[in-house]
This record gives C-alpha cells, sequence and structure tokens, in this order.
C-alpha cells in the first residue's frame, strides 16, 4: 500500500486533528465569567472536525484501491526516526467520520452536572486523542495518540462520574496503560529489529515496515501478542475486560457514549491495522486464540448482560458481546468477515452509543439504572419507549437495521473459517434478543408507578440529537452499499497482503462453496 | 631572600598547567557566588539587605553559569583544565546545564518559602551554590579523585542542606541519617577508587579505559572488587535498591527545596559520575558489570514503584517515585552504548525540571512547618487552588511517562535504548513498574481532584495556601518546559545526543 497526499487541502488530517485540542485551549483561556460561551466554542471546536471528516468522505477516492488518501508527513523526532505520518484509508475514513460526528452529538446532547469549563476541555483533548489514533500511520504517532486517549477519559470519568467513580477511573487508566506499555516495548523492537534486518536507518513508518515483513517468524508471533494484548484491554476481550462494565456504569452519560463508541475501536481498529497488516503470519498463527477469545465474549457477555441488574450495566455488557463478534469477523481472515468486522465497528457506535444516551436520559430523569425501579415508561414517554425500541433492535440485528448487515457478515466469514465458532457464535445473537428484549419489557412495559408514571418525554433538543443516530441506524440497513463500496478495497488490500505473506494460506477454505458476492448481498438488502 | 631569587632562576620559569579558566566558568560561578553570599552577610547588617536578595543571587548565579555552558557548548571541541584532570565535554557540559538550571528553577520559590518555615535563606543559597559547584565538577571529571572531591563537595553541602529546618526534628534526623550513610559509602567508593588504581596504575579515567583496552587482565580480582565497590558507592548516591534506604527518610525529612534539589541537581551528577566511571572508563568490561546494573535497575524500578504506590505521604510518596525513576535511568545506564548514555542525560534533563516543579507545589502546601504533605492534605486541592492542582497533575503525569510531556520521550529514549542492547525484559520490567507507579501518581491526583468531602480535614488543611509569584512562576516554567519538551523533544534530543558524542 501506498499513501498519497490531497491536492487540494494538504495538511487536512492535520487540520482535523488538531483543530479540537485548539479548542481545548479557548476553553482554557476563557474568562470566568463567560461561562456562557463555553458551550458554544466546544460546539464549534467539535463540529468543524466533524464537517472536514465529511468533507474527507465526498473527496475520498472510493476507486483507488487500497491506498492511504490525504496523506500527511512530517519528521517529528529526527534522532529516533520518527515521524508525523496522517493518513486514512476506507477503514479509518469510516471511524474517523464516525468519531467526529459523534462528538458534537455528545456535546449537544449532554449538559455536564457542574464545572463545564474542564469538562469541555476533557471532551475536545479526547477527540483529538481518537482522530489522532485513527489517522496515524506511524507506530510512535499511533502510540502516542492511543496512550493520550487515557487521560481525558480517566478525568472525565473520575470527575464527572457516579457511584465509585475514582475507582473506576483508575481501574480503566491502569488497565489500558498495562496493555499498551508492553506494545511500546515491542514497537521499539519491531523497529530496531526491522532496520537490523534490513540493514536501513530505524524508522517506525508503518507502510515501511508492514510492506517489507522482514522479522523471522518466532519474533513476529512474539511481538504480536504484545501488540494483541495493548488492543485485547481496550476491545475489551475476555478476560482482560474487567475495567469496562465499571467505568462504563460509572462514567457521565457523554463519557459512556464515547467510550463505547469510538474508545473501544480503538482496539479493534488496532487490531486490523497493527496485527493484521503489521503481522500477517503471525495473525494467521493466533486466530483460532483470538476467534475462541471473541465468542467467549460473545457468550459470556450476553450472559453477564442478561444478569444484571443495572440497564446501564447490562449494556456496558453487550459491549462485551458486540465486540466478540467484530474480533471473529476480524480473525475469521477474509473477505466478508473483515467487512462485517468493520461495519460492525461503526454499527455498535451508532447502536450502543445511542442506548447509552438514552439510558442517561432515563438515569437524568428517575436518578435510578435499577430496572426493577423502572418499569411502565411506555406510557409517560413513549417517544422515548420508540426511539430506544428502534436502537435496541438494531442493536439485536433485526433486519432492515444496520446491525443485521454487519451481524451476518461476520457469521459468514467465521462460518467460512471456522465453522463451529460460528454456530456457537449465532447462538450469540439470540442471547442478544433475550437479555434486550427482556430488558426493554421491564423498563417499559407493565404499569407505570410512582416517580415511574410522571416521567417526562423526550425533549426537543434530545430529539434532535437522536434524530442523527436513527437515520444511521436505518440508512445503513436499508442501503449499506455506499459504506461498504469505501471500506472493501481497503479489506480486499489488507487480505491480500496476509495471503501474499503468509504461504498456504489463501481464502476462501477449500471445502466450502463459493464467496458470498458482496453485491448480491446487498440487493437482497433493498428488496427487504 | 637572594637565595631564594637564586634558586628561582636556577629553575627558570615555573611551569603551571595551562588553565582555560573561561571554560571552568560553570564551576567557578556557582562558587564565587556562594563565596560572595558569605562575606556580604557577614559585612552588610541583616536589616539593610532583605533575604529575598540571596536567593535572587542564586538564581543569577546559576542563570549566568547556564549562560557560560550555552557559550562553551558553541565551541569547538573539550575544555581540558589542570592536566585533564577536569574536562567540560559534552557530558560534563549537558550535566552541568541540569545542575545549574535545577538551581536557577528551585531559586524563585526561596524567600517565600523560607520566610514561612524560619530557614535563613543565605546559609541555604551558600550551601546550594556550593553543591552545585561540587556537582559541576563530578560532572566534569576526568580523573577518579577529583570526581572524589567533586562528591564530597556536593555531599557535605546536602547534608547540611538537609538538616537546615532547626524546627523540625525530621530534618535533623533526615541530615544525620544522610550524613552517617553517605559516609559510609563514601568510604567504599573510595575504596573502590583505590582497588581500581591497584589493578590499573592509574586514577585517570582516560588511563584506566587505555590501560584495560590495551592490556588483558588475567588476575583481574582486584579489577572486579573495585568495580563493585565503586559501584556501592555510587549507587548509594543516585539511591539505586538496594542502597537506597536513607532516601525516603531524607527526603521526606529535609526542607522541600532541598528535597527538589536532591532529586534533581544531586541525582544528575550522581549518575554523570556513574556514566564517566562506568560507560566510559570501564567500558571495555560491560561485560563484567551489565549483570550488576541490570539487577539494580530491576530491584529499583520494582522497590521503587511498588512502595510508591502504598505511601499515604505526598513527599514519601514522590521519595520512592524517585528512586523508580532512578531504575529507569539505571536501564539507560545498562544499555553501556552512547544511545544509552543520551538516553540517560534527557531522562535526567526531564526529570530534573518534573521534580523541582513536583516539589515546589508540595513546599507550597506543607505548611508553616513543612510538614503537612500528607495525601489526606490534598484532598480539594483541585477546588481550592484548580490552577496549582492542574501543574501537579500535568507534572505527575510526566513523571507517568503520558505521552506529550517530556517523561514520554524519557522513557521511550531509555526503552529504545535497552531494546537496542537487547535488553528486552528489562524494558519490560521498565514499563510494568512504570505502570505500578502510575498508580501511585493517580492516587495524588485522585486525592487532589476526586477526594470526597469526608476526606478532607478542614481544620488541617490550608484553604488556599498562599503561593506566592516566585513558586507560581517555578511550576509554571516547569509545566511549560515538560509540554514543549513532550511535544517537540527535537532540540532537548538532539543536544543530549551530541553530549553523548553520537
Amino acid at each position: 500500500m501506498t499513501a498519497v497526499s490531497s491536492a487540494s487541502f494538504p495538511a487536512v488530517l492535520t487540520v482535523l486533528v488538531v483543530i479540537p485540542a485548539a479548542g481545548a485551549l479557548v476553553l482554557l483561556a476563557m474568562p470566568r465569567t463567560r461561562s456562557d460561551l463555553l458551550k458554544p466554542v466546544a460546539l464549534l471546536a467539535t463540529v468543524l472536525p466533524a464537517a472536514l471528516a465529511v468533507w474527507l468522505l465526498t473527496e475520498f477516492d472510493a476507486g483507488a484501491g487500497a491506498v492511504f488518501q490525504f496523506s500527511d508527513r512530517y519528521t517529528w523526532i529526527e534522532g529516533f526516526g520518527v515521524s508525523w505520518h496522517a493518513g486514512v484509508d476506507g477503514l479509518s475514513l469510516l471511524l474517523v467520520v464516525m468519531t467526529a460526528l459523534m462528538f458534537p452529538l455528545a456535546v449537544v446532547g449532554v449538559d455536564p452536572e457542574h464545572s463545564p469549563k474542564p469538562y469541555y476541555a476533557w471532551m475536545l483533548i479526547l477527540e483529538t486523542g481518537c482522530l489522532g489514533t485513527f489517522v496515524a500511520l506511524d507506530l510512535i504517532m499511533f502510540f502516542v495518540f492511543f496512550e493520550i486517549v487515557l487521560v481525558p477519559m480517566y478525568f472525565l470519568i473520575g470527575g464527572w462520574g457516579h457511584g465509585r467513580r475514582a475507582y473506576a477511573a483508575t481501574k480503566f487508566f491502569l488497565f489500558t496503560m498495562f496493555g499498551s506499555a508492553l506494545m511500546l516495548v515491542a514497537i521499539v523492537a519491531l523497529a530496531f529489529l526491522h532496520s537490523s534486518a534490513g540493514g536501513s536507518a530505524v524508522t517506525f513508518d508503518l507502510l515501511a515496515i508492514a510492506e517489507s515483513q522482514l522479522l523471522a517468524t518466532n519474533t513476529a508471533r512474539w511481538l504480536f501478542l504484545a501488540f494483541a494484548l495493548a488492543f485485547a484491554v481496550k476491545v475489551p476481550l475476555f478476560p482482560v475486560h474487567t475495567w469496562l462494565p465499571d467505568a462504563h456504569t460509572n462514567a457521565p452519560t457523554a463519557g459512556s457514549v464515547i467510550l463505547a463508541a469510538v474508545m473501544l475501536k480503538l482496539g479493534t481498529y488496532g487490531l486490523v491495522r497493527f496485527g493484521l497488516y503489521l503481522f500477517p503470519e503471525a495473525s494467521v498463527y493466533f486466530a483460532p486464540l483470538m476467534v475462541t477469545l471473541g465468542v467467549i465474549g460473545i457468550i459470556y457477555g450476553a450472559i453477564a448482560a442478561a444478569m444484571q441488574r443495572d440497564l446501564k450495566r447490562l449494556v456496558a455488557y453487550s459491549s462485551v458481546a458486540h465486540l466478540g463478534f467484530i474480533v471473529i469477523g476480524t480473525f475469521a481472515l477474509n473477505t466478508e468477515g473483515l467487512t462485517g468486522g468493520v461495519l460492525q465497528m461503526v454499527n455498535h457506535g451508532v447502536s450502543t452509543g445511542a442506548l447509552f444516551m438514552l439510558v442517561g436520559m432515563i438515569y437524568e430523569r428517575r436518578h435510578t439504572r435499577e430496572i426493577s425501579e423502572l418499569g411502565g415508561l411506555q406510557k409517560p414517554a413513549p417517544l422515548l419507549a420508540a426511539v430506544f425500541m428502534v436502537v435496541m433492535l438494531s442493536s439485536v440485528g433485526l433486519p432492515g437495521l444496520n446491525g443485521f448487515v454487519g451481524e451476518l457478515l461476520v457469521l459468514l466469514g467465521a462460518f467460512n473459517a471456522h465453522r463451529w465458532w460460528a454456530v456457537v457464535a449465532a447462538a450469540g445473537v439470540i442471547l442478544a434478543a433475550v437479555y434486550l428484549l427482556w430488558a426493554y419489557q421491564r423498563v417499559f412495559h407493565g404499569p407505570a408507578t410512582g416517580a415511574n408514571a410522571e416521567m417526562e418525554d423526550l425533549r426537543w433538543r434530545e430529539g434532535l440529537v437522536l434524530v442523527p443516530f436513527l437515520a444511521a441506524i436505518v440508512f445503513m440497513g436499508v442501503y449499506p452499499k455506499p459504506v461498504i463500496d469505501r471500506v472493501e478495497p481497503a479489506v480486499d488490500a489488507i487480505i491480500a497482503h496476509v495471503e501474499d505473506h503468509v504461504p498456504g494460506f489463501a481464502e476462501p477454505a477449500p471445502d466450502v462453496h463459493a464467496p458470498v458476492n458482496l453485491d448480491d448481498l446487498v440487493k437482497t438488502e433493498e428488496g427487504h | 631572600m637572594v637565595e631564594v631569587v637564586a634558586v628561582t632562576a636556577q629553575l627558570g620559569p615555573v611551569v603551571t598547567p595551562a588553565v582555560d579558566w573561561a571554560g571552568l566558568l560553570p564551576v567557578l560561578l556557582p562558587a564565587a557566588g556562594a563565596l560572595l553570599i558569605l562575606m556580604v552577610r557577614s559585612l552588610v547588617p541583616r536589616r539593610l539587605l532583605p533575604a529575598a536578595v540571596d536567593a535572587w543571587w542564586m538564581f543569577a548565579t546559576a542563570v549566568a553559569g547556564l549562560v557560560a555552558v550555552v557559550v562553551l557548548w558553541q565551541r569547538d571541541g573539550d575544555v581540558r583544565a589542570f592536566g585533564d584532570q577536569l574536562v567540560m565535554d559534552g557530558l560534563g557540559m549537558f550535566v552541568a546545564a541540569v545542575v545549574l538550571g535545577s538551581v536557577a528553577l528551585a531559586a524563585p520559590m526561596l524567600p517565600r518559602y523560607c520566610r514561612r518555615v524560619g530557614i535563613d535563606t543565605a546559609e541555604l543559597c551558600v550551601l546550594t551554590l556550593l553543591a552545585a559547584a561540587g556537582a559541576v565538577v563530578m560532572a566534569g571529571a576526568a580523573d577518579l579523585i577529583v570526581l572524589f572531591l567533586g562528591l564530597e563537595t556536593m555531599s557535605i553541602a546536602a547534608y547540611v542542606m538537609a538538616a537546615l529546618n532547626l524546627r523540625r526534628l525530621e530534618s535533623l534526623e533526615a541530615g544525620l541519617k544522610y550524613f552517617v550513610l553517605g559516609a559510609f559509602s563514601t568510604a567504599f567508593l573510595l575504596y573502590g577508587i583505590a582497588l581500581v588504581y591497584g589493578a590499573t596504575g592509574t586514577t585517570s579515567l582516560d588511563g584506566i579505559a587505555g590501560y584495560l583496552d590495551s592490556f588483558l587482565v588475567l588476575r583481574d580480582g582486584m579489577l572486579l572488587a573495585g568495580l563493585a565497590m565503586l559501584l556501592v558507592g555510587l549507587g548509594f548516591k543516585v539511591a539505586a535498591v538496594p542502597f537506597h534506604a536513607w532516601a525516603p527518610d531524607v527526603y521526606a525529612g529535609a526542607p522541600t527545596p532541598v528535597t527538589a534539589l536532591m532529586a534533581s541537581a544531586v541525582k544528575a551528577a550522581g549518575f554523570a559520575a556513574l556514566i564517566r566511571v562506568f560507560v566510559e572508563a570501564l567500558g571495555s568490561r560491560a561485560d563484567d558489570w551489565q549483570p550488576a546494573v541490570f539487577a539494580l535497575a530491576c530491584a529499583t524500578l520494582a522497590v521503587g514503584s511498588v512502595l510508591a504506590a502504598v505511601q499515604s505521604d505526598a513527599k514519601r510518596l514522590l521519595a520512592y517515585s524517585s528512586i523508580s525513576h532512578a531504575g529507569f535511568i539505571l536501564v539507560g545506564v545498562q544499555a553501556a552504548s552512547d544511545q544509552g548514555v543520551s538516553a540517560v542525560l534527557f531522562y535526567l534533563a526531564a526529570y530534573a525540571v518534573i521534580a523541582v516543579g513536583s516539589f515546589t507545589v508540595v513546599a507550597v502546601v506543607s505548611g508553616p512547618g513543612d510538614d503537612r504533605t500528607g495525601l489526606a492534605e490534598l484532598a480539594g486541592l483541585g477546588t481550592r487552588r484548580p490552577a496549582l492542582a492542574l501543574g501537579l497533575t500535568f507534572l505527575l503525569l510526566a513523571q507517568a511517562g503520558v505521552p506529550f510531556t517530556s517523561g514520554f520521550v524519557a522513557k521511550f529514549s531509555v526503552i529504545s535504548a535497552a531494546v537496542e542492547s537487547r535488553s528486552y525484559w528489562l524494558a519490560v520490567v521498565a514499563m510494568v513498574s512504570a505502570v505500578v507507579a502510575a498508580f501511585a501518581y493517580l492516587r495524588v491526583v485522585v486525592a487532589m481532584y476526586f477526594g470526597d468531602a469526608g476526606d478532607t480535614d478542614p481544620g488541617a488543611a490550608d484553604a488556599r495556601p498562599a503561593m506566592g509569584l516566585g513558586a507560581a512562576a517555578v511550576v509554571v516554567a516547569a509545566v511549560l518546559f515538560t509540554v514543549a519538551a513532550g511535544i517537540f523533544p527535537g532540540l532537548l534530543e538532539s543536544a543530549a545526543r551530541t553530549a553523548a558524542g553520537l
């Protein structure tokens, strides 16, 4: 793969990454007396990147194959061979757009309970961190952004969270930092071994290292494990997922939304970009392990979610299950699976982001998330219930909504690669229906008593925030083609890269039927 | 009289070694500055000259020294003096800059602090400048004897500095402890020097390196014993585990600005000596000392981080974290390469600034007795003094190695050096203990920001500790440096590289 820059707007990605951080600085410099301006400024600093991201989406050349576009490169730390190298392919483009759109919604949708200034500043720094991670094409630059997102999220959970917020924040920070600690050693080792094997100067450039594949098989496997641990914590994969329910439950609503929608994707994105692309042989070698962990996550997450008494915790555990699907799609190592995995990254972001938003609205009104204390909310809040219903069904994977397309592709891909695991994973789809519908039934159906009967329905602003979520859910469910068109070249290139560098690995497996044509699938979807 | 003249006439002109006085300015300036304060204070009545003058004079002297270093840096070639006993090469100048920079950075907080705690500013400034002169001599030592002289000059001043708060029992205890254990370690060092001299026949560092390069020492028992003794002696100075026992008590007991200087200037000088002796003079015997430094580094990292995580006093916590940082720096020493030396230098510069900044915040909140440093006393600092708390947060995150701070680049370069010399496991140990240490820093942050109202003891804690412009300037400068060197590390990094001869 190569990287090309954009002629019309040379440093667009750098600008995209820097805008929110600059906004944070502006916020900090604002006088105490003008607290009314905080939110508009924060909104501006998130809307600008959103507009830029949409511009990227339109300018992105879907026909250019797997080239990294809008590439942008400067020397950063010369002595170490570290550069600032940004670029997007279809995979990262999608995540960049989702990130950039999610933040304004989170800013508009949820007001902090106190101290708005640091709250918005941390949100903006968080956005810079997330965007930077997705566009980084230099290993150190990637690591730097991957790591920096911990800090704002730590403060958001600790400062504006509920319950055991300090505990949850610290646990979140330490778990993730532990994962990435080993990754830093692996990154450095990778760069030095690459340079000594190739006789070249030390470089941390992703493309240079990934394309030449100079490492010995065994070394690459060790390094892959170090990378995979970092991403497994972030995803999170069973058994390093325990920080997630705590962090989600105690985080403020916007924190949960961003955590679920964007930050978990840092892990899955990392598995694709820095797992499959960087270590193709090791990915094939460890694919059974990763798929197994993914399947365990699906079943375990679903059962744990069904057992929860706290609505937010339930959604958190459902994330563990959904992320398991993304991982098995990724490590099915074929076009369908990986495309499905990438779609699921976006779908999960939209659906779970919206779910957390809705749970936050319920909590704000009722000051409890205990499912047993809620009930019959459909009567006082019909709109809220309707939206919740749609979002929940998208999360379940109802055909016609976005979740279905991704899950189907993942299962198809997984079936081609690991047939029996796919069967077990499919059971997870049913379990998802069980725990989500059951939760919906307990919260919204039945008689509304006490405070439940008086609950306020959606306000205008809340409705406006939810509309984009609903639009995305329906659009991507009915007409996923434009999205798939942009993702597919990148996915094909990564799969081809794996095939090129792993002898004896080719898709599809010989005993399996012909691969599914994505266009046919899209047509069935349209007819649905 | 006539006979004397006759004798000198017979001998001809006395040949003294050529001395490049300009090149010695980094040593001479702090020493002269100290003597000047002493003289002025004994001649001029106290009421005519406010105490703050001493601190600002110390600041000016250190800055002048810093300027001298920068000017020397621009000159080509090393400055050699006194028959190659003292050499201001890249390493010497870089560490001299770190030492003088730390002193200059710490100076502005002194007037207010000394007034509050009741310490004589003049004494503190004289001792600090003398210690700095000693530290610069250590950094530029090209001979074991000169190294020892520098170390003693620095240490004796530091012993007294630790005990300077006469009203606080812990301070006196710190001074005594530091003195006794320091003297003990000095004996080790001196014995090591003697044994290495016995084995190689010279105390010149170049001479030792040349001797070991050209001769194969078959019966090397004496050399190895000397090497071990040197490692113990210098290990004490940099507070490497298991020679660290003095550090927490001394750091916690000493007046807080003194602690800041011990963690920055004294530590930098100790590591300069370690590099001079081991990497430069004994570099050809790296196979012998690397395993020992490997073990020291592992132990230092593990013990420092784990014990930092369980402290309930901010000053003790920072003391243990300082031990853990020493472990990181030892990782760079262990690499025994130019890359390693450059990593060590970067780390020293980054950590010196962070340490001075962090201890300055502690000094501000420590109250009139300089003893309110418990974590509970920091509770709610985020709302009481948001700017101060934010500054400490930045510095603590930098200590944890969070990106976009100098702490990250420092850790990154040390890890690079370790990986380049194939010490993968040491790199892994270092990174894992960084996570443990991060827990310690997060505890402070939690106390400052997320501490529940129940934790706060409204009677004990100063609601809004008076910061003063000086301390504020220190914290702001430290944070700015830390962030700037984290985002644009190029300048500092290339300086460290040049200094290491890369």
